[in-house]
């Protein structure tokens, strides 16, 4: 018996000294390099620090009240629901429908779908830079259509009240692919006996989609939903190539806000106050949709 | 019954009209290389009148352009690397070994899925800093790694869990121990999984932007997202070189595609469901 035991022991011991051994450098990599930075945004974002020596300036939650009256950052704010708003009534309908079209095998189903999905897997600084070509006012398309028009062009990404929905039709070009895939992926769990048992009891293609393919799509669209706000709260790299957040800081999204006023001037402690806000939006909005999901279910 | 026949036309007329608003950006950005600087203005969607091969020429034989693909190259395989290779021994730990603390710590994982990146930002380059790596290639891939081993772990996770005990059994009556399982046995049935996590990661790395524009100062280390934006604000206004400069980055990402279509769509789709 005593034996049994020492040699249960050894055999617990061996496996905890594994685990410990296989986990060890996840696990450093994670709280240094993550969780960590996550920790002392908190703490610098309540001291006015350049990043030298140690934060000694406590001022209190006053870079976040410059932050809040900062117009600046209203905007950004705004923009980011102007995202959200746009991803939710244009472009996941757009993906639902183009999901939708090629749902059922047909010849040529694949070509659409890969290059409906082509422009989300190309970097986003690159499809930043293609639209900036695109919208611009001495080459691009609406060179094109002002010189068939006879008018001046417009340079709608140098145009402060213009500039944010180029950004928005190219945020629906950049990612409506993306979705698409989630909601053809959902389409496909969903039984074709059911559709076509709806079809013979006199169903139209219209009451189909209502009464079986929506319901039952629910928790891609979710899934989608979650995806899209997620994404545009923390939109940055597509802004950058395409106005860098101006003109006369008109299309700045939150992160894009962090990077000039924080990183590039190197103001620890306002920049890292934005990473905050940041973070307050996002982890609110993950647990408040996992509550609306839990309830629903 | 007319309404039944006209659907696939009707559809394959949307189609090919989203199709079309989908590829034209593209197609004029390759076609755009191939023109001078006059004909772009003239002509900017259409096909050149001559082809001309120089800027796509001056910029293969550019070192700029090489020097930012080999960054990338290395920046993203060792990325790749250190992400599969720890997350895999990892989630094996959390999947097949029973030890104080397991589900501890893999909340503690799972908390990373939620984390905005660009919170740590700040934080993040002071620690580069201190550490003296600000400025070097594992400044960027350490914390690269460290983002990616979430979502790592968790679909490696989903995958070991589902392997049938009967194979560990069947390991310990061999004699085989927990390294000699790992190797021997749940490697070789993981390609898949491994094929997955490795391409979903190097897509997130190759196009990274955020973290290196933050870690790294000089241009000759720059990864190609760096150097694209750094050339397009060096050469604003000779489009031609530009739209040359682009597609040349293009020609890799499309390619990859193609090749890994269903490792990415599978990466996408399963990891949106654990999301």
């Amino acid at each position: 018996m005593a034996v049994w035991t020492g040699a249960r022991r050894r055999e617990a011991v061996e496996r905890n000294g594994l685990a410990a051994l296989l986990l060890a450098p996840a696990t450093l990599l994670f709280t240094l390099f993550v969780v960590l930075p996550m920790i002392e945004a908190a703490w610098y974002s309540v001291y006015r620090w350049n990043g030298y020596g140690t934060p000694t300036n406590f001022v209190g939650l006053r870079n976040y009240w410059v932050l809040l009256r900062n117009g600046v950052f209203s905007t950004a704010l705004f923009n980011t629901a102007l995202v959200v708003a746009v991803s939710l009534l244009i472009q996941l309908p757009l993906a639902l429908g183009m999901a939708l079209l090629t749902a059922n095998r047909f010849t040529g189903v694949n070509l659409f779908r890969t290059i409906f999905f082509l422009p989300y897997i190309l970097g986003e600084v690159v499809a930043g830079l293609i639209w900036r070509f695109v919208f611009d006012d001495s080459f691009g398309l609406s060179h094109a259509i002002a010189a068939w028009l006879h008018v001046d062009p417009p340079y709608i990404l140098a145009d402060p009240d213009l500039a944010i929905y180029a950004i928005l039709i190219v945020v629906i070009w950049k990612y409506f692919g993306f979705h698409m895939m989630i909601y053809i992926a959902g389409l496909q769990d969903i039984s074709r006996e059911m559709q076509e048992a709806a079809a013979i009891d006199g169903a139209s293609r219209l009451q189909q989609l209502r009464h079986i393919t929506l319901p039952m799509l629910a928790p891609s669209i979710r899934l989608s939903v979650f995806f899209a706000v997620v994404g545009a709260l923390q939109l940055f790299d597509l802004v950058m190539p395409l106005t860098g957040g101006g003109p006369a800081n008109a299309t700045h999204t939150m992160v894009s806000f962090q990077f000039v006023f924080g990183i590039t001037r190197m103001d620890i402690g306002f920049g890292s106050a934005v990473g905050v806000v940041l973070f307050i939006l996002c982890v609110g909005f993950t647990a408040a949709f996992r509550r609306v999901l839990t309830r629903t279910a | 019954m007319v309404a039944s026949r006209l659907f696939p036309l009707a559809r394959l007329a949307t189609l090919i009209l989203v199709a079309i608003l989908v590829m034209i950006p593209l197609i004029t950005v390759a076609l755009g290389g191939f023109k001078t600087i006059g004909e772009l203005r003239t002509n900017p969607f259409g096909l050149p009148a001559m082809w001309d091969w120089t800027n796509y020429g001056g910029i293969l034989s550019s070192a700029i352009f090489w020097r930012a693909l080999a960054n990338s190259a290395w920046l993203s395989a060792a990325t790749v690397f250190l992400t599969v290779t720890f997350g895999l021994m990892a989630a094996f730990a959390f999947a097949q070994i029973r030890f104080l603390g397991r589900s501890f710590l893999f909340s503690y994982f799972l908390l990373g899925l939620l984390f905005p990146a660009a919170t740590a930002i700040l934080p993040l380059f002071v620690r580069i800093r201190d550490l003296g790596l600000l400025d070097s290639y594992w400044g960027v891939i350490l914390p690269q790694t460290a983002f990616g081993l979430c979502m790592s772990i968790v679909l490696l996770w989903g995958f070991f869990r589902q392997l049938p005990q009967e194979l560990w059994g069947a390991a310990v009556i061999d004699g085989c121990g927990y390294a000699g399982f790992l190797w021997h046995i749940v490697l070789p049935l993981s390609r898949p999984i491994l094929a997955t996590v490795s391409v979903f990661t190097l897509v997130h790395s190759w196009n990274a932007y955020l973290l290196p524009l933050t870690l790294l100062n000089s241009s000759q280390r720059y990864p190609w997202p760096l150097a694209i934006m750094q050339y397009a604000n060096d050469y604003s206004v000779d489009w031609n070189l530009i739209l040359a400069f682009i597609t040349l980055t293009l020609i890799p990402a499309v390619a990859f595609f193609l090749l890994a279509q269903r490792q990415i769509i599978a990466g996408l789709t399963s990891g949106a469901v654990k999301g």
